[in-house]
């Protein structure tokens, strides 16, 4: 380290003599110390510090720790049936990959995730233009997610199996109600912010009906929007495997929720825990990957969330 | 010079959740085009409600604003608003696509066009490299040259420009009042320019309407104001006599004091 070298103190110091009291004001000049022109302002941080401060190699470490004290802690209690160890699982996690059942699990989970979601969007969608359009449309979205944003969506199930019958309808029933509310509400509220200011800059560019809520109000409260979209997808995740754990419904094949019931049946525990890894793995690619890649390149870049 | 504004004896009223607020009370002026007209009054006499009502954002109660002989009823590309506000621009868009989106959605140029104009008018304002940054990335004063860019580019009837100043520092204010007048002396584009510093009437304007507060009503109108002709201390005198007028009731127990 090389300390900043200062010049010299031959700077004079500023000191009036004798007030001029024939001027209104005294300028009194002063030098620029131009040895401070090149003294190292900017310095690297070293390696060791900057891979600390990086957020993933933080928590790679901490899952890493959480594996090793799962196997060590699994090879203490020396019982398959209860706790099987990290190795056993990863073993069973290959084989059912290769054989596929594990994907084809996976897939036709995430198949009717996918119709849930994007159903329950587009009818929030309907409901938040409502909503900023009209004012009864606002009264009403408000009662409605009151009353239904608290109620689980799996308490309806049993429901749903009356109206929709034992298959894919009435899951797809039961994730449109995980997702309507909560994207409706985010939506609806961050409609509810957009500045006064950027609404008449709309106004001003002659926007109006749809293009004006597409073009100012859905960029203006994306941030809100990309919370709904994140939290109502959380909700029908949770809901479709507690869904499918459940009652095992879904056309003949079954999801991943129906792999777990029927792994814990046949006492095949390590198959158990592959299935709540790959429920684990699939949230954290779609949050960490997908919803964070999306923020990323929206909100973040325009300054709207840090 | 032909007669561009008419706001022709215009009462101005607002809801608040309490009250029903008289703005302005039957104001009338009209703008030449070419002009810098600027609505000089303390905080309560109605210019900023004026200048939305020119805007369209409001409707009057009575009288009527003409815009080139068109009754001004909703807001339009013909009149570009400056506001006061740094969050006017979207801040999902870089500068060049701000400046463009409006020539794009309200004029139909097509991109190519659009971008032409847009270079053309942010290196006006001198933000040529900045034109890619987003807006949350510039200072404040950068922020209001983008806006300005954004009207001037849609090349409007008029701009109104609602106290565009008054949330910078005052050395960058100085420094955008005399960017304002190059730009003026350029393109001579007109404009309606809101604000409650005497100081900045002068120095922009060439006609400014003095308005009392509470409700709005016109004073005075200062007119054929000539920079050029205008030294300092003719500008000090200006400003005296501006704010004798505008602050009278209060000014004269002062007044009686110097007799």
């Amino acid at each position: 380290m090389s300390e900043p070298r200062m010049s010299e103190p031959h700077v004079p110091q500023p000191h009036i003599t004798e007030p001029d009291t024939s001027q209104p004001y005294v300028i009194v000049h002063q030098k620029l110390d131009e040895a401070m022109n090149d003294v190292e302002v900017e310095r690297q941080l070293g390696l060791a510090e900057r891979l600390w401060a990086s957020a993933t190699i933080r928590k790679a470490l901490i899952i890493f720790l959480m594996a090793a004290a799962w196997e060590s802690y699994a090879r203490f209690l020396d019982n398959p049936l209860l706790l099987p160890t990290l190795s056993e699982t990863s073993a069973a996690g290959w084989q059912a990959m290769l054989d596929g059942t594990l994907m084809n699990r996976a897939l036709s989970s995430l198949k009717i995730l996918l119709l849930g979601y994007a159903a329950g969007i587009s009818l929030a969608a309907v409901l938040s233009v409502v909503a900023i359009s009209t004012r009864i449309g606002a009264d009403f979205l408000e009662t409605a997610t009151a009353m239904f944003n608290p109620l689980p969506a799996i308490a309806l199930l049993p429901l749903a199996l009356i109206w929709f019958g034992l298959g894919s309808g009435s899951i797809i029933f039961v994730l449109i109600h995980s997702v309507l509310w909560a994207v409706a509400l985010n939506t609806h509220s961050g409609f509810l912010a957009v500045s006064q200011t950027l609404r008449m800059v709309g106004l001003n560019y002659d926007l109006r009906g749809l293009r004006y809520i597409s073009k100012i109000f859905v960029p203006a409260a994306f941030g809100s929007i990309l919370t709904g979209l994140k939290i109502g997808w959380a909700f029908a995740w949770r809901t479709l495997i507690a869904a499918e754990l459940v009652f095992g419904v879904s056309s003949g094949q079954g999801g991943l929720g129906w792999y777990i019931f029927e792994k814990r049946n046949t006492l095949d525990i390590p198959g158990v825990f592959c299935g709540l890894l790959t429920v684990i793995v699939i949230g954290l690619v779609v949050e960490n990957l997908i919803f964070r890649t999306i923020e990323r390149v929206t909100v973040r870049r325009w300054g709207l969330q840090s | 010079m032909s007669l561009l504004l008419q706001v022709d004896g215009v009462t101005l009223r607002y809801k608040t959740p309490q009250s029903l607020i008289t703005a302005t009370h039957r104001v009338s002026f009209s703008v030449d085009e070419g002009d810098r007209y600027v609505l000089l009054g303390p905080s309560g006499c109605g210019k900023s409600t004026l200048l939305k009502a020119v805007g369209g954002y409001i409707a009057p109660v009575e009288g009527e604003i003409r815009i080139r002989d068109r009754k001004v009823t909703a807001p339009g590309p013909d009149r570009m608003m400056v506001f006061q506000e740094f969050d006017q621009l979207l801040p999902w868009k870089t500068v060049l696509q701000n400046v463009v989106f409006p020539l794009k959605v309200a004029k139909g140029l097509s991109h190519r066009e659009a971008e032409d104009r847009a270079y053309c008018y942010i290196e006006k304002v001198k933000l040529t490299e900045f034109a890619n940054s987003y807006p949350h990335t510039l200072s404040g004063g950068m922020k209001q040259r983008v806006a300005i860019a954004r009207g001037m580019a849609m090349q409007p009837d008029i701009l109104l420009m609602d106290e565009p100043f008054a949330a910078l520092d005052a050395l960058t204010r100085r420094r955008m009042q005399d960017e304002l007048l190059e730009l003026w002396e350029e393109t001579g584009f007109t404009v309606l320019f809101v604000t409650h510093s005497i100081n900045e009437a002068i120095r922009v304007g060439n006609r400014i309407l003095l308005l009392s507060p509470r409700p709005g009503r016109v004073k005075a109108e200062v007119g054929h104001i000539e920079r050029s002709l205008l030294d300092e201390r003719g500008t000090g005198r200006l400003e005296k006599e501006i704010h004798e007028l505008l602050f009278a009731e209060a000014a004269k127990p002062v007044e009686a004091a110097h007799v």
